[in-house]
């Protein structure tokens, strides 16, 4: 991974917000789907697929490149969006998501796309199949890396825990999982609906590095994978305090955009907002 | 007859035949092949000796992965590793997995075409005294709703061994299933073996029924077809090894010459063999059928012999159902 210059870091700043709008786009055409995971990891997925990860948009089967594992499949929409604008497939086929006979599917699905790692949507299951890849990666002394983003909520899985008890005792280097701390899920607040933390203890006491971080802060992210990369003989959880619905004011911190999309009129205000960050107030008729 | 061409064990029926458990074949063969093909892993979960991976274990520690009681994360480590070159085989207990773990699989590993093969081990009531907790009977029934997956139910040890073996030059998932109990060993090492078809181990010379069969009890099929041979009453009986996908030809063909149909598996009698049979035949050629398997119920604790033939999977059993389906014609 490259540093991290201030021209670099603003040009990801600004096709973060490329990427915010193109979400709300996205799932409004949609219909269906979630806005706030996608929203709130939108800095993340930004600063990996322009960044961070060692990838070739055109050859997604390329056996040295790492490995991008979504865990929480829910958030699909940002990752086909960065993708799209990374040059994995036309950014014109976003319009098809959810849609029939399209490759991107409501929740991922890897032998649909080329360029997915897993196919996810039902929770916990994502630091296990890292895992395995990690595992593999060390078969073939390969050093390629193993990034697997899941989110808070599905910390109340079991599966969970078995893959923190596993990659712990294991001492799985090759892996780096993100967190999406948002503290909400369908049902509300996590500390309501079935309480995490201690999530730093927990996995300190799981024998994993932990590195907590503001998750919409591209720098701070950039800077966390690095010295998770510097560390051996253990696993690193970066935990990513984000804030769901980042961007779109009403969004913001409000557990009922978990799971719904935009309609019109909430798309038309969302995209100005995101406009005016970008600094770039257009006409609304446009 | 005893079909010659299957160079089948010809003491079947001795008092004395060799008794071998199936998932010693299924051990045998993880050793084999852990020496010719560096991309075999195996992952168990805390049932290293009962599964037969010890001798995997001992001879290539890097490959084996102890994952502790924990068959979710067991099943979604080896769909990692099964995505990225290599060929991972799973082992607990079927209860387990594909029990406990069955949703872990159908995301992971089957819709995400991962190359895992599943070993289902202690599968029916011959698991015994541990009872119904640990005797898996409706595993078939729940991985063969599965689209995109293999399911081989070996008849012996020789079987499983070939099975496992031959589940390796197959691309994706498939589903193996193995015996805790010894069982009567029916193929010999020149008992040709086809993943793709069913075969006739049982040639009646003017057959009014037959019987399809899978896994061990194709032994007391074997029994029952000579003693019927005895009362004058011809049958053949068919080895259905792999169910899915299911040899339509060879099932069809066999069913019409006889024009009766019985089914036997160490299992619930709802989703497995005796529900894929039908299914074909309802499409091809509707005929009567029986089904021997456990019916609707759950077992119990008990010697293996024993529950055959309280819950009415022996030859005695099997002799009654197919006096009864030809009846039926």
């Amino acid at each position: 991974m490259s540093e991290l210059h201030e021209e670099k870091l603003r040009e990801l700043e600004e096709k973060a917000i490329e990427i915010r709008q193109l979400i709300i786009k996205t799932l409004l055409e949609a219909g269906s789907g979630h806005s706030a995971g996608p929203l709130g990891m939108t800095d993340i997925f930004c600063a990996f697929y322009f960044h961070i990860l060692n990838h070739d948009p055109k050859k997604p089967d390329w056996p040295e490149r790492d490995r991008l594992v979504l865990s929480n499949g829910h958030i699909c929409p940002v990752q086909y969006v960065t993708m799209a604008l990374a040059g994995y497939f036309p950014i014109e086929e976003l319009k098809t998501l959810r849609k029939i006979d399209s490759r991107l599917q409501g929740h991922p699905h890897r032998t649909a796309l080329p360029g997915l790692e897993t196919t996810s949507g039902p929770l916990g299951e994502g630091i296990s199949q890292a895992i395995g890849m990690a595992l593999a990666a060390k078969l073939d002394k390969k050093d390629y890396r193993i990034y697997v983003l899941t989110s808070d909520g599905e910390h109340q899985e079991g599966n969970t825990w078995e893959a923190a008890m596993f990659a712990g005792k294991n001492k799985i280097d090759n892996l780096v999982q993100v967190m999406d701390r948002n503290n909400i899920q369908i049902d509300g607040f996590t500390e309501n609906v079935m309480p995490l933390e201690p999530l730093r203890e927990k996995y300190l006491a799981f024998n994993w590095e932990v590195i907590d971080i503001d998750g919409n802060n591209i720098r701070e992210f950039v800077e966390a994978v690095g010295k998770a990369q510097a560390i051996h003989e253990k696993p690193t959880i970066i935990i990513a305090h984000t804030t769901p619905g980042k961007g779109v004011s009403f969004m913001e911190n409000d557990y009922k955009w978990h799971g719904s999309p935009p309609n019109e009129e909430e798309a038309k205000t969302a995209l100005h907002e995101l406009r005016t960050l970008q600094g770039k107030i257009v006409s609304e008729h446009e | 007859m005893l079909n010659p061409a299957l160079k089948l064990n010809q003491k079947i029926f001795d008092k004395n035949v060799e008794v071998v458990p199936t998932r010693k074949g299924y051990g045998d063969a993880l050793e084999k092949l852990g020496e010719v093909n560096p991309n075999i892993v195996v992952l168990c979960a805390d049932l290293t000796d009962s599964t037969q991976c010890a001798k995997f274990a001992e001879k290539f520690p890097e490959r084996f992965i102890e994952c502790g009681v924990a068959e979710q994360n067991m099943a979604a480590i080896a769909a990692g590793l099964g995505v990225s070159g290599k060929i991972p085989f799973i082992s607990s207990y079927a209860t387990f997995s594909p029990g406990k773990n069955w949703e872990t699989i159908r995301t992971t590993i089957v819709y995400n075409q991962s190359n895992v093969k599943i070993a289902g081990h202690h599968s029916g009531i011959v698991t015994g005294p541990d009872g119904a907790t640990h005797q898996a009977t409706e595993d078939i029934a729940s991985v063969r709703a599965w689209p995109l997956i293999k399911i081989v139910i070996p008849c012996d040890s020789n079987e499983a061994f070939r099975a496992t073996e031959a589940s390796v030059d197959i691309e994706g998932p498939i589903y193996l299933r193995f015996t805790r109990d010894k069982t009567p060993v029916i193929t010999t090492d020149k008992t040709p073996f086809d993943i793709n078809h069913a075969q006739i181990y049982w040639l009646g010379k003017n057959p009014q029924a037959t019987i399809f069969g899978t896994g061990h009890l194709l032994y007391y099929a074997l029994v029952a077809a000579s003693e019927l041979e005895r009362e004058k009453i011809d049958v053949d009986v068919v080895n259905v090894a792999t169910i899915k996908p299911i040899d339509e030809v060879t099932i069809v063909s066999s069913a019409e010459k006889s024009g009766a149909v019985v089914t036997v598996e160490d299992h619930q009698i709802t989703g497995g063999l005796g529900s894929a049979i039908a299914e074909v035949l309802s499409r091809n050629k509707p005929l009567p059928m029986e089904y021997i398997g456990l019916q609707d119920t759950f077992a119990e604790s008990g010697k293996p012999a024993e529950l055959i033939k309280k819950y009415k999977m022996d030859d005695e059993a099997i002799i009654e159902a197919v006096k009864k389906v030809i009846k039926r014609k």
